[in-house]
C-alpha cells in the first residue's frame, strides 16, 4: 500500500502540521485541510497567544511533543492570515 | 468509525509482513509493553495516505539496518480503538498522533516520531532518522 493515498486531489498541504500566523498576537499550529474565500480551514488546532510566553518555544513543544488541541476544526479568516509554513520548516 | 476491515487488511499486511507484531486488543499492549525490557518500536498505524504510505516503508527500510530494535509492535488507529488509546497511555506526555512511533527501551520512551515528521518526506528520509536513533539508543551496550 505504498503511497496509498485516501484523498487525492487536494491542495499541497492538505494533511500536513502547518504553522500559521496571524494578524494580531495569534499563531495556529494544526493540519491544513484547505484554503478557500473564506480563509483557511485547519483541524486538531493548537493555539499560542503571545501574551502566553515564547512562539519558539511553543513551536518547539510542539515539534517534540506534539500539538495539544484546543479546536478540533478552525476557519482562520482569510483576512487574518499572514504566513503559513510546514511545522519542521518552522522549527528547522 | 472504523474503515471497512477489507479496505485495511494490506495496511495490516503490510506491516506484519516486515515483523512487526499486531496488537489488537489492550490485553495484547498491556502484554507487550507492560513490564517492558529491552528495545521495542510501538509503530501506530493509520489509514492517512498523506503520512502512513511514506511510514510503513519507511520503517521497512529502517529494519533493514544492523541495529534494530528487538522487538516491534502496531497498533491501527481509527480501527483498533481500544488497543490504540492503551498503547498511548504508555507515551502518554506525547500527543495523540498517526501515524506516529515511540522507540522504547526498558518501559521509557527514549525517541518519538509525530506525523508531522513524515508527511511529506520521503521514506528513505525518515527511515534515515530512524536508523540514526536505533544506533543511539539500540546499540548493544558494552
Amino acid at each position: 500500500m505504498t503511497g496509498h493515498v485516501f484523498h487525492p486531489g487536494h491542495q499541497e498541504l492538505h494533511g500536513v502540521t502547518v504553522v500559521l500566523e496571524a494578524r494580531g498576537s495569534r499563531t495556529y499550529v494544526g493540519r491544513f485541510d484547505n484554503q478557500d474565500e473564506r480563509g483557511v480551514h485547519l483541524h486538531d488546532v493548537g493555539v499560542h497567544d503571545a501574551a502566553s510566553g515564547s512562539r519558539e518555544d511553543f513551536l518547539q513543544r510542539c515539534d517534540r511533543f506534539g500539538i495539544r488541541p484546543e479546536h478540533r476544526d478552525l476557519l482562520v479568516p482569510a483576512s487574518e492570515v499572514v504566513s503559513i509554513q510546514r511545522l519542521v520548516d518552522a522549527v528547522r | 468509525m472504523p474503515y471497512n476491515p477489507a479496505l485495511v487488511a494490506p495496511m495490516r499486511e503490510e506491516m506484519t509482513r516486515m515483523g512487526a507484531r499486531e496488537l489488537t486488543t489492550a490485553a495484547d499492549v498491556d502484554g507487550a509493553l507492560g513490564d517492558q525490557r529491552g528495545t521495542m518500536l510501538v509503530f501506530v498505524n493509520s489509514v492517512c495516505g498523506c503520512a502512513a504510505g511514506n511510514a510503513r516503508p519507511a520503517l521497512k527500510l529502517a529494519l533493514q539496518h544492523a541495529v534494530r530494535p528487538s522487538q516491534v509492535v502496531t497498533v491501527f488507529a481509527g480501527q483498533d480503538l481500544d488497543a490504540t488509546a492503551r498503547a498511548r497511555q504508555y507515551f502518554a506526555d506525547y500527543q495523540p498522533s498517526s501515524p506516529s512511533m515511540a522507540l522504547l527501551r526498558d518501559g521509557e520512551v527514549v525517541h518519538f516520531v509525530h506525523r508531522h515528521q513524515i508527511e511529506g518526506r520521503a521514506p528513505q528520509a525518515v527511515a534515515a532518522d530512524l536508523m540514526a536513533a536505533f544506533d543511539r539508543h539500540c546499540a548493544a551496550t558494552v
